[in-house]
């Protein structure tokens, strides 16, 4: 896919500094570990296998930074972890709504709830939300958006592959709808979590 | 059909700002707005507008003092469940002093830093006369200093300088953590569970807005069983928690 090569070489460039580039005979990508992260356990560690990895951290964080009140806690860092458990597609947009409960349960101040949802374009043009790993594999092109609470406002998109502009307008306007599900089953999580007490 | 069309009806009024009385006592999540009320002379109102900024239930405290005709402002607040506490002006909290440097100690309180106590602010110290605190004692003192861009302060006197049960928590006992939700419970005038507790084996017991509770009773096992019944006491109902003292009680 013209496209996707395109995107996958600019990232290459961006990281270029820390990533070794893939020589002749060489068909792993780039490694990164960190060892002994967490204190509890008496042992952990993470494994970053591809600049993939990298770029879905900066999309998260960039979604979270748009919605958290930083300003009330400054000289602050706040630490998201995401362990995948298991992988059955739209990955990202998991991550993400993982990420704003997460947020939630902490007591983080934000300024509006936010959720992800995924899209995909197979061959023909039709849509399908929330696809599988099967769907997304065999997908024209396939795009995540992040929106937001108050009033589905698109707080992040990532998109690969091919696509024309009214298919983007056509995927987002089906994102959005989709959100107000997402948001609907926050607020009925919370509710029956608050209903406990 | 009808039911799509309710459906989409509540997610639209959801974003629409409502007013702050139809809410009270509801789960309310971030990003709502709320509308005050016009003739209610409410402190510190930014514009006629709250935005919710976490999760939990809206709660409304009416102004103390009816006799004054203006009224001096009723509270709004959201009561949410949450582990991790915030240093607040006034807050009583339960410190483990991790460092002495110079005339600081500097006493781990659960934030994001820890918080500072001279070693002046004990009843009857002087610069002559130290008190006797070391590194991995338990202080209760409260909060002189906390906001966002300084550093907390506390002391362990009040502002006539006695120390009114603050200090230096004494020898043995257990320190445990609980959520702030449950310390609030349990700090509620007229709580129930104290009661209960305080029939079943004398005890010393010392709360900490900071979700950090110490427990002493005369022997090991009856301050872990006093542990475990209160941690446990989050997630019990009324009657479970009745059946249980009951049985520790019988035994």
């Amino acid at each position: 896919m013209e496209g996707t090569t395109q995107t996958d070489a600019k990232i290459r460039t961006e990281y270029g500094t820390d990533s070794s580039s893939r020589g002749p005979g060489c068909s792993l990508r780039h490694f990164a570990c960190e060892q002994n992260l967490l204190s509890r356990p008496d042992g952990s560690a993470s494994f970053l296998q591809g600049v993939a990895e990298k770029s879905r951290e900066r999309l998260i964080r960039n979604t979270c930074e748009a919605v958290v009140l930083g300003a009330l806690h400054p000289r602050t860092s706040i630490t998201i972890v995401l362990q995948v458990i298991s992988d059955a597609g739209s990955l990202l947009a998991c991550c993400l709504n993982a990420a704003c409960m997460a947020l939630v349960d902490a007591g983080v101040p934000m300024q509006a709830l936010f959720c992800g949802v995924t899209c995909a374009l197979d061959t023909d043009g039709t849509l399908m939300l929330d696809p599988t790993a099967k769907q997304e594999k065999e997908a024209r092109a396939v795009l995540t958006f992040a929106l937001d609470s108050v009033e589905q406002k698109l707080l992040m998109s990532t998109t690969k592959g091919l696509f024309s502009d009214a298919e983007l307008q056509q995927c987002l306007a089906a994102a959005q709808a989709a959100s107000q599900h997402v948001f609907r089953f926050y607020r009925e999580s919370l509710q029956r979590r608050y209903s406990k007490s | 059909m009808t039911e799509a069309a309710a459906v989409a009806a509540e997610s639209l009024a959801g974003s629409k700002a409502r007013a702050a009385r139809t809410v009270l006592g509801q789960v309310v999540l971030p990003g709502e707005e709320l509308l005050l009320p016009e003739q209610e002379d409410v402190v510190r109102r930014c514009g006629d507008r709250l935005l919710v900024t976490k999760c939990g239930r809206l709660r409304h405290k009416e102004p103390s003092g009816g006799s004054s005709g203006s009224g001096g402002g009723g509270v709004y607040w959201v009561d949410s469940q949450q582990k991790r506490y915030v240093p607040v002006k006034g807050d009583h909290v339960i410190g483990i002093v991790t460092a002495k440097s110079g005339d600081i100690f500097k006493v781990d309180v659960g934030g994001s830093e820890p918080a500072s106590l001279s070693y002046l602010a004990f009843e009857g110290a002087t610069k002559r006369n130290r008190p006797n605190v070391q590194v991995g004692d338990l202080i209760y003192g409260q909060f002189v200093v906390a906001n966002k861009d300084m550093e907390p302060e506390m002391v362990c006197i009040d502002s006539c300088g006695r120390a009114n049960g603050m200090g230096v928590i004494g020898q043995d006992g257990l320190l445990f953590k609980v959520t702030l939700g449950l310390i609030r419970k349990l700090l509620a005038p007229n709580c129930e569970i104290l009661q209960e507790l305080g029939k079943l084996y004398p005890l010393e017991i010392v709360f900490g807005m900071n979700g950090r509770i110490w427990v002493k009773a005369k022997t090991i096992q009856q301050t872990l069983i006093l542990a475990n019944v209160l941690e446990a006491c989050e997630h019990m109902t009324a009657d479970q928690r009745k059946q249980i003292f009951s049985r520790l009680a019988e035994s």
